[in-house]
């Protein structure tokens, strides 16, 4: 057993968090900020959070991730790190030549309460930002939320600092998503061009994590939501945003700063979720469905009614961020399975408001928690309690699947010992069959090493 | 990019590449990089800068103290709970991500699979963290009744004053187990190094020495700086088991703390990684009057010479035969394969960037296979690891480290081996020695670029320029380095292969190379429409 601590019996815990089920802030900036174009991401900390949060993300696409840190020492901690900052932006606009650095904070650097807007205020009026070239920053310290806050926080700053509204009224839509991966991306702005909608969808990392093999590296590759497409987002006809957790603050600031209207919707993960999203982008865009995309639904839908019989009853459980995890339980409960447990590291009250419509008088059994102590620990242990047929989650979750011999499906962040997350979406319809073909394959296999040679199964 | 150089004269001189990376940089910058970049003579004893502060935005490779603490040295000991006092950060990315293995015997404790942390809210930064980490590890105690905690302290803990040390004396006496704590916060000294200095002081403070376990057979023996990834420390206790030595305690593959705390009777120390463990080597020699020399169990070269100084040391004609015995049937073993890869090698170029040992080891595996080395560096090591021991007294300690504890040691009146002080001077007399590291620099050939702190801007500029053949540094590296067109064999994680110690990893490390050195994936890299003339198509489709 790799977890043979893990008792069955679960002791109330305070104070100590056992594999969580988050991490924390900035790497979520650090992503968002992956998806500008021409960008390079800044950690202001000692260099360890910079460091940890590049390695991250690199495991998880197997991609240059760059981003570059004010490497505090104790000095700085102590008086305080302008100093570091504005050398760091000189070196950085100097030798790295970005378009745009966005800045994000640290447990460190907000401890000792430095004012990111007041040194890159400092920064400005020292003529230390070139001509034309952009400073963001977006306050994300570790000890709130998790790296959900944080790419919530840098989303909003970009928005803050570049959406500006004109007279000029644009033909277009604003599609905020939350965490999500480049392939989802490319997802979504593959729906709405299918819906011949024009949008600008930030951030946008396709094209920046999933970038080709040409022999030549590029430190900015061609992908990321460009400053002319941020600065027009205030002229756009509306916002849809997509994710509460991941997307919603960025969505109210532009409502405030440039009076877009928004409507908020759960990342479209399953089928309910898409058709929501669906509708909702026919109503922003102002233009009706076309049959193209109901064909892709009903595909869907036909492999869900074609594999009822694997699906119908299966007791799941699954952990990862809240975005995510709630249009996922929504789609389990549309396939007849049972998500039995549900947690999340992400804080939030809505958490509970949104599972308990979600799940509605369907599943008294299903237990779920979020925020602190809302962990894997916990998780195992009530798997221990009674059992599960499926596991969904990030990587981590591998240590349970093989203790307990659970089909493993992984879904969200980070998965650093698969790949396909970052080419094959799981939003839209198409993510749904994909999501589908990983379940049935996952609880087919073991039907396969499992079974007695004499129903051993060719067709299924 | 350009034509490879011609090397058949020895190295090129790199001068123009140096001046071409340094004239990017803003003056003082370039100044500071100027004496971090050596054109090696082995000749002469250069002078390298090394172990400063890294210069802001500059993207240094580097990670912090807490990483060295936490995930280098006591990381891989798998039956102490290891909590992390911060938020949740820390403690998840030190989760699982170094590849230390461990072996569990039936029934032992292993805590290495979780992630320990009190998980530090906004309110824990206002009022202070101490009530929660307290609760913490009463709750850790109950659920999971370890012999030890160690508890780490992140960048916030030391700002908001909460006291870890203090916190660790009242649990002890509380719960009556070992807990200890680490003031190994992010910003302390320049990068992982200080947390190297730190956890050898911690370990060497409360847990060296509490156990006297009876001695177990002729010659016993620790082995130092050694943390098992993919499975090294695996291959070297092998050998050790064969030739009849005694191996105590790892510091600290594959290690338990019972270990450590018994480490303190042994005859001998070998140091593999001298940056992160020499502290406790020479703390172990003043206390005890344990010797210590340096060995490399990379390279199959090495690895018989690291044991035939280990059997020199005990003077015993039977371990000396046995070790012969075993390195006559092991080489045997390394030559067939080495026969086979090396015409396929020889002549290629490596460089290497890797954190304060490994650059240096890792040459003598490719030394083998008939790879030069071009350019290396270190991301943390110390002017001792570039240029050898014999400069320690010459190195001025900075600001950015002074605050790191040097711990008094005082000679043990109970445990003091003399005998092994006698032992060691007459093995001088002849010429044995010990605290023998020489650094990397000396083992580098003429012209040679020597790089501390390797930034992305320099590694962009070296691929330019020597275009090599394989590129050995870490998971940061790895996808930039290939976009070039250039393999990277990452020489931390081993690409989640391994293990590469001894004679058994050496020819795992040579079968490796011969994947990434002879596969023909990098010539896809172009499409055929990219070399060849297009051929026009002779239908257009107007829309």
């Amino acid at each position: 057993m790799l977890l043979r601590h893990t008792t069955k019996e679960v002791k109330e815990r305070k104070a100590l968090t056992v594999n969580p089920a988050k991490t924390c802030q900035p790497v979520g900036a650090m992503y968002a900020a992956l998806g500008v174009h021409g960008c390079l991401p800044h950690s202001h900390g000692s260099q360890g959070c910079c460091s940890y949060h590049r390695s991250a993300l690199t495991r998880h696409y197997k991609e240059p991730i760059m981003a570059a840190t004010s490497s505090f020492t104790e000095g700085s901690s102590v008086f305080g790190g302008q100093a570091n900052l504005l050398q760091a932006i000189d070196n950085i606009f100097g030798i790295y030549e970005p378009q745009i650095i966005a800045i994000h904070s640290t447990c460190l650097s907000e401890t000792i309460g430095d004012d990111l807007g007041q040194i890159v205020g400092k920064a400005k009026d020292d003529g230390r930002i070139p001509e034309g070239k952009h400073v963001v920053q977006a306050s994300t310290p570790s000890y709130v939320g998790s790296h959900v806050t944080g790419y919530a926080n840098m989303l909003e700053a970009f928005v803050k600092y570049f959406a500006f509204k004109t007279d000029e009224k644009l033909r277009q839509v604003n599609l905020l998503s939350g965490w999500v991966e480049p392939s989802d991306m490319r997802e979504l702005k593959r729906l709405a061009g299918l819906m011949d909608i024009k949008t600008v969808l930030l951030p946008d990392t396709s094209d920046v994590v999933d970038t080709p093999m040409t022999g030549k590296y590029q430190m900015y590759p061609k992908g990321g939501t460009t400053i002319e497409e941020m600065v027009s987002m205030g002229n756009s006809m509306s916002t849809v945003a997509l994710g509460e957790w991941g997307a919603k603050s960025a969505a109210i600031a532009l409502d405030n700063k440039c009076k877009v209207p928004f409507s908020m919707n759960d990342v479209p993960v399953g089928v309910s979720a898409t058709d929501r999203f669906i509708q909702a982008l026919s109503t922003a865009g102002k233009v009706s469905i076309p049959e193209i995309i109901s064909e892709e639904r009903g595909r869907l839908v036909d492999m869900m009614t074609d594999m009822h019989q694997y699906f119908y009853g299966k007791r799941v459980a699954l952990f990862g961020d809240p975005d995510t995890l709630l249009p996922l339980t929504e789609f389990l409960l549309d396939l007849d399975m049972k998500p039995v447990y549900i947690v999340s590291g992400t804080p939030g009250k809505r958490f509970t408001q949104r599972m308990e419509e979600i799940l509605g008088d369907k599943l008294a059994e299903t237990k779920f928690k979020n925020g602190p102590n809302a962990d894997m620990f916990l998780l195992h242990q009530w798997i221990k309690e009674e059992p599960v047929d499926l596991l969904i989650g990030n990587t981590y979750g591998k240590y349970i699947a093989r203790d307990e011999n659970i089909p493993f499906v992984r879904m969200g962040f980070p998965i650093i010992d698969r790949v396909g997350h970052s080419y094959f979406p799981t939003v839209g319809y198409q993510g749904g069959l994909r999501i589908l073909e990983k379940i049935l394959g996952a609880i087919m296999d073991k039907i396969d090493a499992t079974a007695p040679e004499e129903s051993f199964e060719l067709v299924m | 990019m350009p034509n490879k150089k011609d090397y058949t004269n020895g190295l090129p001189d790199p001068s123009q590449l140096k001046e071409e990376m340094l004239a990017k940089y803003p003056r003082k910058v370039a100044k500071k990089r100027s004496k971090a970049m050596v054109i090696n003579d082995p000749e002469q004893n250069q002078e390298i800068a090394a172990n400063i502060r890294t210069i802001p935005g500059i993207i240094t490779q580097r990670g912090c103290t807490y990483a060295g603490c936490k995930g280098v040295v006591l990381g891989p000991t798998r039956d102490i709970i290891n909590l992390v006092h911060g938020p949740i950060g820390c403690s998840f990315y030190a989760w699982l991500t170094r590849r230390n293995q461990t072996r569990v015997p039936e029934g032992g404790d292993n805590f290495i699979p979780y992630s320990f942390s009190t998980d530090m809210q906004d309110e824990n930064i206002v009022f202070g963290g101490e009530k929660k980490l307290k609760e913490a590890i009463r709750e850790a105690f109950e659920i999971f009744n370890p012999s030890s905690i160690g508890i780490f302290s992140t960048c916030p803990v030391g700002l908001i004053g909460d006291d870890v040390h203090s916190v660790a004396r009242d649990m002890k006496a509380e719960l009556g187990i070992n807990i200890f704590g680490f003031s190994c916060e992010g910003y302390r000294g320049v990068s992982q190094s200080a947390g190297h200095h730190i956890a050898n002081n911690g370990v060497f403070k409360n847990v060296v020495g509490n156990n006297d376990r009876p001695r177990k057979g002729k010659f016993q023996v620790n082995l130092l700086g050694e943390y098992n990834i993919g499975g090294d420390a695996f291959e070297i206790e092998a050998l050790f088991e064969e030739v009849g030595v005694e191996l105590l305690s790892t510091f600290s593959g594959n290690s338990t703390i019972e270990s450590m705390e018994y480490s303190h009777t042994a005859d001998l120390n070998m140091v593999m990684c001298h940056r992160s463990i020499n502290y406790i080597a020479e703390m172990m020699e003043e206390k005890y009057g344990i010797p210590w020399f340096k060995v490399n169990f990379i390279g199959a070269e090495s690895t018989a010479k690291s044991l035939r100084k280990m059997a020199d040391y005990f003077g015993d004609k039977e371990l000396s035969a046995k070790v012969e015995e075993v390195i006559a049937r092991e080489m045997l073993k390394v030559k067939a394969v080495a026969d086979v890869v090396k015409p396929k090698t020889e002549g290629k170029l490596a460089m290497m960037f890797v954190g304060g040992s490994r650059a240096h080891h890792y040459q003598d595996l490719f030394t083998e296979l008939g790879v030069k080395t071009v350019s290396a560096g270190y991301e943390f090591a110390h002017r001792d690891d570039y240029e050898g021991r014999e400069v320690i007294p010459s190195i001025k300690i900075d600001a950015d480290t002074r605050n790191i504890e040097d711990l008094v040691v005082e000679k043990d009146e109970n445990l003091f081996r003399d005998d092994l002080v006698e032992k060691k001077a007459k093995l001088e007399e002849s010429g044995y020695e010990f605290k023998d590291y020489k650094g990397m620099m000396p083992d580098m050939q003429k012209n040679s670029l020597v790089i501390d702190d390797v930034n992305h801007w320099e590694t962009e500029k070296l691929i330019e320029f020597y275009k090599p053949d394989v590129f050995c540094a870490g998971i940061k590296e790895k996808y930039v380095v290939q976009k070039y067109g250039v393999p990277l064999k990452q020489l931390h994680s081993y690409d989640y292969g391994g293990p590469y110690a001894a004679f058994g990893g050496a020819i795992n490390f040579y079968n490796e190379m011969e994947r990434m050195l002879g596969t023909k994936i990098w010539k896809l890299v172009d499409a055929p429409w990219k070399l060849e003339p297009e051929i026009v198509g002779s239908v257009t489709v107007d829309a």
